[in-house]
């Protein structure tokens, strides 16, 4: 009886949201079909036929229905189809088998998403405000920002200034002061420039086709790059698409699709790459990318040797220490660290009114970093400039010092360390080594003067002192990105272990981490994998599954590319690396090749997101890559026409996050970024309107998915009859925010601000518990119970569960020479030491995160960014990159301000705009990486680019031997005025034969 | 009346160009009929950001000073404008006519800040309008403001006698004083950018190893007569700041317990770095 009821009903409902809303009404008209429900053994039934809009329902059985939905039993349809649905018994179903859809994948996936439809059509989004315009709210990688909508059109893009009744702000008491962050998100340039980006001339608006490719003839691979290109229909573009990744599975078998993916590009929980992209990648199979711990490097394969933290990539913990560090300590050390241009990670300008605060308190500022970066010229404080890449030196000689002066906490080392003889007896000169490590020798390999490192281990050893080690505290950080950047980062770890770290005023931090928020509030991260239900390759399992039960995916494909790696993976067929494997210390050091064993080797190429020209290493590599006939095919999804979506075959225009449906926290990643909310003086939680339709005939990205998808079958399975909607709808309810706010007011307002965490319940401090020799305390999920030496929750993730100046993981692995357990010395493979290229080559390169892009996001396509005075320079009507070179090597080479130069070296050659300065010191230059542009003045991948794509000199050279780890700031190059050629340099020679062989 | 005012304190100003970015987001491809025509793409710096860095090699420090039109009470251009294209609103606020100021390049001359812009394209003289159009609509500050990262921008309304009387208190300062246009952008910290300083370090052999020299005093002193005075911190540095830029010579003594003092002559043309001062 309950079930003839409900399919009776089930047409009414249809029909009332067709007469009430024009959408709906339109939408029954997209289809004549039939679908019939109905209990499997043909007991209980009802069609409905759908004719030009009209809905005609029949009870029975229809003999050849185009859609078959049936049920197990009646029972089990009742429990299906009574609202409210619940996911988890459907989600049974379906796995059970127990409800089964038949008919054309496209025609099931139409009539589900129908049905979510008429739930969905009457809800209203957006705020109306004054001039006719309509508020939206949208979240970028530098947060979350209000969109103003008129004639759909996009008017402005603000920060989001709180209302009287949006959750409450934490205050915080020190030294007598309160403090308290005002009441709205900041934003970083790349988002509030947001609005140039979408209306760029360089947006992909229509799919095109290389015009001398032909899929079915010749498809002149060589020409990448150079070509031109012709606008094609949707339908022509995708049928290529498919019919290639058909192809390739017929032809060639399992391993032939290579998926490359850039991170950052968008923003949000449905569409982000971890979500949808991941998803369809996993249904059609291909081989991945085995990423390298990119931003981490140094810590990943470094720092946790010594303290653990391998589901942190090697980063400490991020709890409590704003309190600690303003009410206790007196000095913070920034070391290769510039949060006010890293922002931490994604955290916009959040941690910058704390660092004001510290110094309205008075706390002394040092900041060591070859460069005087944006933070130390902000903040003052002293600066200190080695070396690019001779850090580690700096600090042995800062050890050397505290050891032969006695200033360090003995109480601490014999307590909660392990052997510090043996470190002692290196940094002394009294092993085999036999080197002391005095502050002389480190002025000869840092340049800074060996009084200032002994007056600066003095003073550090005298007051409590705070260790910003990196834009985020611990990780990141250019010094971690080099040849010796496991080194320097491992050096951090034991730096802090003689100063007694978790003891009040003595921590990791630069204010960027550790506010006073609440973190028990659950929105899941974007690495909590969205719906894409991966619990291998995501954090979807440790909560998002649960509370948004889902089908879940996994990639049959068992075979993947080092990105690093991964133009020789393509020419010379092979290559090696080592994987991010976050569940143990030991995961690092398991070797990944490829190709993997009865897979094919990669031959066609699905670019998703943005340029690897720009950010990877060494990168006329890939240009020659993708002018090979090794990659048959090459697809870009991209928004934008830049870096190296103009050597595609195909481009698929796919829409920014303005213009489709998402939800998503700022700065929140979960997962291997656990709690990086940390970083906010707010949590702000925001629904991602779609403020304005998609621009020319470009698409979201979730729809492009699944256009190809419905072409291979398999479209309900990707979408589970969701529209992206429909996901917003299912990851609101299924995070803590009803608690806090209704679907209706979410839909209008569009964010939510969690209320501050009560004073009484605030996180401790992070390692206060270590140093106390407590249990852990504080509330992260790490590290795995098993990886507990001995009791449950005493001691850090290493064998002997305290910091390990001897680390027992490296002795046990005895397998990389570069990184042996105790944390010695070695100068950079490419450096002042490396003399004959450094005499072809005398200037070190450094090439840190670029300020006012975020990779390349930002930069280039027109956006405003781009007339930013510190950003490009605009010359004779082109925007040339910046390069910063002291006033001392500007006169020995005649070059003045905004000359055009030539950077070069055996790799390549880059045309910047000359910026000089002192804030460098001789011999050292400063170009920011990640240009979006790349233009080639010549043959690609052979000539001077002027785009500005400063890792065409960066070498490959793996950090050391036995990791997957890039060293962008071990490079050598000369500079000189450009002469207006094309040419990458005169002088002969090959970089790659005068440095060592790996 | 009360008026608007910008306050802009050069010590909190980073760089980080949002307040640029807002003004390009709120005028680039925006129409505001009555306010301003939209800005140019490209190449207008409505709000343009002058850096200064001072000293060499240690020892640098960088001021950033937004610029932007002064919105003058006795404004130039309004005097340069033909046929009211540039008028004074009550609120202080100054407003170059998208319409009438078609043609009047001599609007952009007669701005001694160079805040003026000519828009090729419409052959129009453009400034940045205080977000006039969204105040009016009950916006409670401009967007530069709005966006501002650090506080180093704030829009003040209050009648002309107590914005006097802050300017007073907080030693704010206006941009060329001497021009007479009575800019309603006020400046604090601006010595940060506009004066030099006369910095170094002081150093000894002790014991045969060299070393950083703290509480050394350091004396400045100008034809006899002293100018400043400072001790040296843990690294041996000492810095003296607010001194005129190209203001000639000075006598630097340097003076610790136990060591004999130092004199070192330095002639000032921009900030300077005198090195190492070894006892």
């Amino acid at each position: 009886m309950k079930l003839s009821f409900i399919l009776f009903a089930l047409p009414w409902l249809l029909r009332m949201k067709a007469w009430r809303y024009k959408e709906f009404s339109k939408r029954l008209k997209e289809r004549n079909i039939t679908v019939q429900m109905k209990v499997a053994d043909d007991s209980k039934g009802r069609f409905y036929t759908f004719k030009d809009g009209r809905i005609v329902s029949t009870n029975g059985m229809h003999p050849s229905p185009d859609v078959c939905i049936s049920f197990k039993s009646e029972a089990i349809a009742v429990a299906l189809l009574m609202p409210p649905i619940d996911y988890q018994v459907q989600i049974d179903a379906i796995k059970n088998f127990n409800l089964i859809a038949k008919g054309p994948d496209e025609l099931v996936t139409w009539f589900s998403e129908t049905v979510m439809m008429s739930q969905t059509i009457g809800w209203e989004f957006g705020t109306s405000v004054e001039s006719g315009e309509t508020r939206y709210v949208n979240n970028t990688n530098g947060g979350p920002v209000f969109v103003y909508v008129k004639d759909g059109k996009i008017v402005r893009i603000t920060p989001i200034e709180f209302q009287a009744d949006d959750g409450e702000t934490w205050t915080v008491k020190a030294r007598g002061k309160e403090f308290s962050p005002p009441r709205k998100t900041t934003i970083s340039p790349h988002g509030l420039a947001s609005k140039s980006m979408v209306y760029s001339k360089d947006r992909n608006l229509y799919p095109m086709k290389r015009v001398d490719f032909d899929p079915n003839g010749d498809r002149n691979c060589q020409n990448r790059g150079v070509s031109e290109y012709e606008r094609i229909s949707w339908d022509e573009a995708l049928d290529i698409v498919t019919s290639e990744i058909k192809r390739m599975n017929r032809q060639y078998g399992p391993g032939a699709i290579y998926a490359a993916r850039s991170s950052h590009h968008t923003w949000g929980n449905v569409g982000y790459y971890i979500s949808a992209y991941q998803k369809f990648i996993n249904i059609i199979g291909a081989t991945t990318t085995l990423l390298n711990p990119d931003s981490w490097e140094g810590w990943y394969w470094g720092a946790m040797h010594h303290y653990g933290h391998s589901m942190r990539n090697g980063a400490a913990e991020i709890y409590g220490q704003v309190e600690d560090c303003l009410q206790e300590a007196e000095m913070i050390v920034y070391w290769s660290s510039d949060p006010e241009v890293t922002n931490g990670v994604y955290g916009s300008f959040e941690g910058t009114v704390r660092r004001q605060w510290a110094k309205e308190l008075g706390i002394e500022m040092v900041h060591i970093d070859p460069f005087l970066n944006e933070t130390a010229a902000f903040m003052g404080g002293k600066w200190l400039a080695p070396r690019p890449t001779t850090s580690p030196a700096l600090a042995q000689a800062l050890t050397y010092v505290w050891i032969k002066e006695d200033l360090y906490d003995k109480d601490y080392v014999e307590k909660r360390t392990t052997g510090f003889d043996k470190w002692s007896a290196y940094i002394m000169g009294k092993d085999e080594d036999g080197v002391s490590k005095t502050p002389e020798w480190a002025e000869a390999e840092t340049g800074v003067p060996a009084r200032e490192i002994r007056a600066l281990a003095r003073k550090w050893a005298s007051k409590k002192t705070y260790l910003s080690a990196g834009g985020m505290g611990t990780t990141l950080g250019g010094a971690c990105r080099s040849a010796t950047g496991a080194q320097w980062a491992r050096s951090m770890i034991c730096l802090m272990a003689m100063q007694g770290l978790g003891k009040p005023g003595i921590n990791f931090g630069g204010l960027q981490f550790g506010s006073p928020i609440d973190y028990n509030f659950y929105f899941p991260g974007y690495a909590e994998g969205g719906f894409n239900g991966d619990g291998q390759n995501s954090a979807n399992g440790v909560s998002l599954y649960q509370r948004m039960p889902h089908l879940i995916s996994m990639n049959p494909t068992q075979q993947s590319i080092p990105r690093l790696k991964l133009p020789e993976a393509i020419m010379e067929g092979k290559a090696e690396g080592y994987p991010i494997d976050i569940r143990s210390i030991e995961g690092q050091f398991f070797p990944v090749k490829y190709p993997s064993p009865g897979h094919s080797p990669a031959k066609m190429m699905y670019k998703y997101g943005s340029s690897y020209i720009g950010t990877q290493p060494d990168s006329n590599r890939y240009v020659k890559m993708y002018r090979t006939d090794d990659l048959e095919f090459v697809v870009s999804q991209s928004i934008w026409n830049e870096g190296e979506v103009k050597f595609a075959d195909v481009i698929l225009p796919a829409c920014t996050n303005f213009e489709r449906w998402d939800i998503g926290e700022w700065a929140n990643p979960g997962g291997y970024g656990h709690d990086w909310v940390g970083q906010l003086n707010h949590r702000v939680i925001g629904m991602q309107h779609k403020c304005i339709e998609p621009l020319g005939e470009s698409k979201p990205d979730y729809q492009i998915f699944q256009c190809i998808l419905t072409r291979l079958g398999h479209s309900a399975y990707f979408t589970q009859g969701h529209r992206e909607i429909d996901w917003v709808k299912r990851m609101f309810d299924a995070s803590d925010l009803p608690k806090g706010i209704s679907w209706k007011k979410f839909c209008t307002k569009g964010y939510y601000v969690v209320p501050a965490e009560k004073e009484a319940l605030r996180q401790p401090t992070s390692y206060k518990w270590f140093a106390d020799g407590e249990k852990k305390n504080v509330q992260e999920p790490h590290p795995l119970p098993g990886a507990y030496g001995e009791d449950f929750l005493e001691g850090l993730q290493t064998q002997s569960g305290k910091i390990e100046f001897e680390s027992q993981s490296l002795k046990r692995f005895a397998q990389d020479p570069e990184r042996p357990p105790l944390n010695k010395y070695i100068p950079s493979w490419e450096g002042i030491h490396t003399s004959d290229l450094f005499e072809k080559y005398p200037l070190q390169l450094v090439s840190p995160h670029a300020r006012y892009s975020f990779h390349t996001k930002g930069d280039g396509k027109d956006s405003s960014i781009n007339d930013i005075k510190d950003h490009r320079v605009n010359i004779d009507g082109y925007f040339y990159w910046l390069v910063r070179i002291s006033v001392t090597d500007a006169n020995v080479r005649e070059i003045k301000e905004n000359d055009l130069v030539k950077l070069y070296n055996d790799r390549g050659a880059v045309i910047c705009a000359a910026r000089l300065t002192e804030r460098l010191m001789p011999g050292v230059i400063h170009c920011r990486q990640a240009s979006a542009v790349y233009d080639p003045l010549g043959d690609p991948g052979k000539s001077a680019d002027r785009g500005g794509c400063v890792n065409l000199l960066t070498s490959k050279r793996m950090q050391t031997k036995k990791v997957h780890s890039a060293a962008y700031n071990s490079c050598l190059i000369e500079i000189e005025k450009w002469d207006g050629t094309d040419a990458i340099q005169s002088v002969k020679g090959s970089a790659e034969e005068l440095i060592p062989a790996e | 009346m009360k008026k608007w005012n910008l306050i802009v304190d050069v010590e909190k100003c980073h760089n980080s160009n949002n307040c640029f970015l807002s003004v390009a987001d709120e005028y680039m491809g925006n129409e505001h009929p009555g306010y301003s025509t939209a800005m140019p793409k490209h190449g207008h710096h409505w709000i343009n950001i002058l850096r200064n860095e001072r000293g060499q090699a240690p020892m640098v420090d960088v001021a950033y000073v937004p610029t932007m039109c002064n919105h003058c009470d006795d404004a130039p251009c309004i005097k340069a404008a033909e046929n009211d294209a540039v008028i004074k609103r009550p609120d202080g606020i100054v407003i170059i006519d998208p319409e009438k100021a078609v043609g009047q390049k001599q609007i952009v001359d007669a701005c001694p800040y160079g805040a003026v812009w000519w828009n090729e394209e419409k052959d129009l003289p453009q400034a940045w309008i205080f977000d006039a159009h969204l105040l009016d609509r009950g916006w409670k500050e401009p967007r530069p403001v709005q966006a501002c990262p650090t506080g180093a921008l704030k829009s003040v309304l209050i009648e002309d006698d107590s914005m006097q009387k802050r300017a007073e208190d907080e030693g704010l300062e206006v941009l060329h004083p001497e021009q007479g246009t009575k800019p309603r952008v006020y400046y604090k910290n601006l010595n940060l950018y506009s004066k030099c300083f006369i910095g170094g370090s002081v150093i000894a052999d002790i014991d045969g190893v060299e070393e950083c020299i703290e509480k050394a005093f350091v004396l400045l002193s100008k034809e006899g007569s002293k100018i400043g005075e400072t001790w040296s911190d843990a690294f041996g540095d000492f810095k003296i700041d607010d001194l005129e830029p190209g203001s000639g010579s000075y006598e630097v003594e340097i003076s610790h317990p136990d060591h004999s003092s130092k004199t070192v002559s330095v002639s000032l043309g921009e900030s300077t770095y005198i090195g190492t001062v070894k006892f």
